[in-house]
C-alpha cells in the first residue's frame, strides 16, 4: 500500500508539473530568503566580534565625557594629559601597557601620491594594547619618543597608497609641513566589517604629534590593556577613583570621563548587528509565509479538480486512507524538494553576498533545519487538509463536483 | 475486515438482491424519497437494461447496487451476503474486488495515459508492475484501443474515452460491470459500438452486465429490461417481451 501511494503520487506530480512547480517555488523562495538573510546576519555579527577581538584583549578605554559614543557629552570633560597615563602606570598594578593617544586627520604626501589619513601620536605602549605587529623595521626608540622625532610607523593600506610596490622603510613622507622618516610597518589587520580600514594608519610619538600638529598638551584616549588574568573590574574601579581625583571631582559630582572594556564594547555593537539579523529575518519569514499562501492558493484552485479525482479513486476501490497517503506523499515529496532546492540556492546566495560583503560564511545548521521543517509542514498543512475533505466525501458526491 | 472476508462471501441464488430498499436524500422538510420500496433480483450473467423517466430513482438504485451507497432501509444481498450496513471501507473492498463501473462522464483521470488510467484499479489491488501492464494492454486490446495506450483523454474522442473507461472496469475481472448511461454522451454510431462491447463481455465472458439507459435502441441489446417510475419497479420483463 505503501509503495503505490508513491508510485501514485510521483504520477500525480509528473502530471501537474506546472502546479508542482509553482508549489516548490514558492517554498524555495521562502527557505532561501530565510537562510540567506540570517547566513548574513550571523556573518556581520561575527566580523563585528573578529575586528573588536583584533583591538587587543583585556583592552580598557578611558575617555573624556560620559559617555562614548555619539551625543556624548564634552562639555565640562577636560582631555587628559600624559601626566595621567604615568600615573597610571605608577599607581595602578597588573596592566601590561598604558598609551595616551592623541589623534588628527591630516593628508599625508609622498612623492607626488597624497592620502588623506588619520595620524596617532602616542607611544610604543600603544603597539602592545592595539594588538599590533612589525611587519618590517622597528618601533620608536625611548629618545625619539622623549625628543618627539620625526619619526613614524606606518600601516599597511598607507604604504600600499602612497609607495605601492616600493619599499618604504628610511624613505621620508611628507605630514603636514615636517618630514617624517618611516621606520616601521605594521603588519595587516585587514577590513573591518563596519566599512573602517584599520590598516589605514600613521604612528608617531606622541611628542611628535602635540608639537608639530596639534599644538597641545591633549591625550584624547588612554588605552590600558590588563595582563593575563588580571582583574578587569577592580582596575577598572580603582581607574574611575584615581581619575575621579585626578579631575578634582567632587563627591556628589558624576564623572566627566567614562571606562569601558573591550567586552562591553563589543556587546554594545555585536548587538546592533544581532537586532539586525533577526529583523532581516522577521521580514524573511514573512516572505516564507507568503510562499505558503500561494502554495495553498494553488493547492485549493485545483481542489475542483482533485476532488474528482478522489471521486474517480474511491470510486474503483481505493480506500480513504490510500488516498490521504497518497497526497501526503505527494505534498512532502513537493516541499521537501522545494525546501532542498532552497536550502542550495540560499547556499549559493549566501556564499555570494558574504563576499561581496566582506563578512565571513558561517553555516547555521539550525536555521536550515528549522526552515526545511517549516516549508514541510507548509506542504503537508496546505496539501494534505484539503485532501482530507475531499477524501471524507461519498465517492458519488466527489464525481458530481463540479 | 479485508479482502479475504469479502470474497469468502457464499454464494447463493441470486447473484443480488435488493428486499424492499428505500432511499432518502436530504432531512426534514426537504426531504425526498427516491426509491420507495425495490425489490429486485439479478441472476449471475444477466445483461440487464434499466429504463424509466428522469428523476425515476435509476441512478440511485445503482448507486446503491454499486456500494457506493448505502440505503435508507431495506435489504441488498450480494452473494447472500448483507452488504446494506458495510462501512465505508468495507464498501470500497467490494468495488475493489467484484465491481467495475462504467460512467456517464466517462471520468478518466486527466492528463494520464490510457494506460495508466486502465491500470489504476491494479495498483489499489497491489498487483505488480509487469502484471499491471499485461493486463491492461489485454483489456486495451478487448475494447479495441491497444494502439492508443500512450494517449491522454485529451487526445481521445469520447468514443474512445468510453471504450478506455470500459477497459479500466473490465480490467480486473469484476463479477458485475456497471454502467449508468454509457451511451449518453456519445452519438449514435458510437453508442452501438459500445453496446456492442458490453453485449461481447457478457455474452463471452460471462459477466454480468446492469445498464441503465433511456434510448430504447440502446436497451434492445440487454436480454432483461427494469423500468423504474416515482422510485419504483414498473415493469421487469425480458427482452422481446410485451410489458
Ligand atoms: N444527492 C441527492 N440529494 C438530493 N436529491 C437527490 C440526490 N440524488 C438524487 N436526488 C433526487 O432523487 C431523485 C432520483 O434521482 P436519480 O436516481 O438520479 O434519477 P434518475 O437517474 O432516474 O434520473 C431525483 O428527483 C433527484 O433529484
Ligand atoms: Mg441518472
Amino acid at each position: 500500500m505503501f509503495w503505490s501511494s508513491i508510485l501514485l503520487a510521483l504520477r500525480a506530480i509528473r502530471r501537474n508539473l506546472l502546479r508542482s512547480f509553482l508549489t516548490i517555488l514558492g517554498i524555495v523562495i521562502g527557505v532561501s530568503a530565510v537562510i540567506t538573510m540570517v547566513t548574513l546576519g550571523n556573518g556581520a555579527t561575527r566580523a563585528v566580534a573578529d575586528q573588536i577581538s583584533s583591538l587587543g584583549s583585556n583592552l580598557i578605554m578611558v575617555r573624556p565625557g560620559k559617555r562614548l559614543g555619539p551625543g556624548r557629552d564634552e562639555a565640562g570633560s577636560p582631555n587628559f594629559k600624559a601626566r595621567d597615563a604615568e600615573a597610571i602606570t605608577t599607581q595602578i598594578g597588573s596592566l601590561n601597557a598604558i598609551a595616551p593617544v592623541a589623534s588628527k586627520s591630516v593628508t599625508v604626501v609622498y612623492a607626488a601620491r597624497n592620502w588623506s589619513t588619520t595620524v596617532t601620536g602616542s607611544t610604543n605602549a600603544y603597539f602592545t594594547a592595539g594588538n599590533w605587529r612589525l611587519a618590517d623595521g622597528r618601533v620608536f626608540t625611548g629618545t625619539e619618543q622623549r625628543a618627539g622625532k620625526a619619526v613614524c610607523v606606518i600601516g599597511a593600506t598607507v604604504r600600499k597608497e602612497l609607495f605601492g610596490g616600493q619599499p618604504p622603510l628610511g624613505d621620508e613622507l611628507r605630514i603636514k609641513n615636517f618630514a617624517c622618516e618611516v621606520i616601521g610597518l605594521l603588519q595587516s589587520k585587514g577590513q573591518s566589517a563596519m566599512g573602517m580600514d584599520q590598516d589605514d594608519i600613521i604612528v608617531i610619538p606622541l611628542r611628535t604629534l602635540q608639537r608639530r600638529l596639534t599644538g597641545t598638551q591633549d591625550v584624547n584616549t588612554l588605552m590600558v590593556s590588563v595582563q593575563d588574568g588580571g582583574d578587569t573590574s577592580r582596575i577598572m574601579a580603582d581607574l574611575r577613583l584615581l581619575m575621579r581625583e585626578r579631575r578634582k571631582i567632587g563627591a556628589n559630582e558624576d564623572d566627566n570621563f567614562s571606562i569601558l572594556d573591550t567586552r562591553q564594547i563589543a556587546e554594545a555593537m555585536t548587538g546592533t548587528t544581532k537586532v539586525l539579523t533577526m529583523l532581516l529575518g522577521a521580514v524573511a519569514a514573512v516572505s516564507l509565509l507568503v510562499g505558503g499562501i500561494g502554495i495553498m492558493n494553488i493547492m485549493l484552485v485545483s481542489v475542483t479538480e482533485r476532488t474528482r479525482e478522489i471521486g474517480i479513486r474511491l470510486a474503483i476501490g481505493a480506500l480513504e486512507r490510500e488516498v490521504l497517503l497518497q497526497f501526503l506523499v505527494e505534498a512532502v515529496a513537493l516541499s521537501a524538494l522545494g525546501g532542498i532546492v532552497g536550502i542550495i540556492l540560499a547556499m549559493l546566495a549566501s556564499l555570494g553576498l558574504a563576499k561581496v560583503m566582506q563578512v565571513p560564511y558561517i553555516f547555521d545548521p539550525s536555521i536550515n533545519l528549522l526552515s526545511f521543517v517549516f516549508s514541510a509542514a507548509i506542504g503537508v498543512v496546505f496539501g494534505y487538509f484539503p485532501a482530507r475533505r475531499a477524501a471524507r466525501l461519498d465517492p458519488i458526491e466527489a464525481l458530481r463536483h463540479e | 475486515m479485508n479482502a479475504a472476508s469479502v470474497r469468502a462471501a457464499p454464494e447463493t441464488g441470486a447473484l443480488i438482491e435488493l428486499r424492499d430498499v428505500t432511499k432518502t436524500y436530504g432531512q426534514g422538510p426537504a426531504t425526498f424519497l427516491a426509491l420507495r420500496g425495490v425489490n429486485l433480483r439479478i441472476g449471475a450473467g444477466e445483461f440487464v437494461a434499466i429504463m424509466g423517466p428522469s428523476g425515476s430513482g435509476k441512478s440511485t438504485a445503482m448507486n446503491i447496487l454499486g456500494c457506493l451507497d448505502n440505503p435508507t432501509s431495506g435489504a441488498y444481498l450480494f452473494r447472500g451476503m448483507h452488504v446494506e450496513n458495510l462501512t465505508r471501507n468495507q464498501r470500497a473492498l467490494l468495488r475493489r474486488y467484484y465491481l467495475g463501473f462504467v460512467f456517464q462522464g466517462f471520468n478518466l483521470l486527466a492528463r494520464t495515459t490510457a494506460l495508466e488510467n486502465v491500470e489504476l484499479p491494479l495498483v489499489y489491488r497491489g498487483e505488480p508492475r509487469a502484471a499491471r501492464h499485461a493486463k491492461a494492454r489485454t483489456a486495451l486490446d478487448a475494447v479495441g484501443l491497444r494502439q492508443w495506450e500512450h494517449h491522454t483523454p485529451a487526445e481521445l474522442s469520447g468514443g474512445q474515452q468510453q471504450r478506455v473507461a470500459i477497459a479500466r472496469a473490465i480490467v480486473t475481472d469484476p463479477t458485475i460491470l456497471l454502467a449508468d448511461e454509457p451511451t449518453g454522451n456519445l452519438d449514435s454510431q458510437r453508442s452501438h459500438e459500445i453496446m456492442d462491447l458490453l453485449a461481447a463481455l457478457n455474452g463471452d465472458r460471462g459477466i454480468t452486465v446492469l445498464m441503465v439507459t433511456h434510448e430504447p435502441g440502446m436497451a434492445r441489446y440487454a436480454k432483461r429490461i427494469i423500468r423504474f417510475v416515482d422510485g419504483q419497479v414498473d415493469s421487469d420483463h425480458h427482452n422481446g417481451e410485451n410489458a
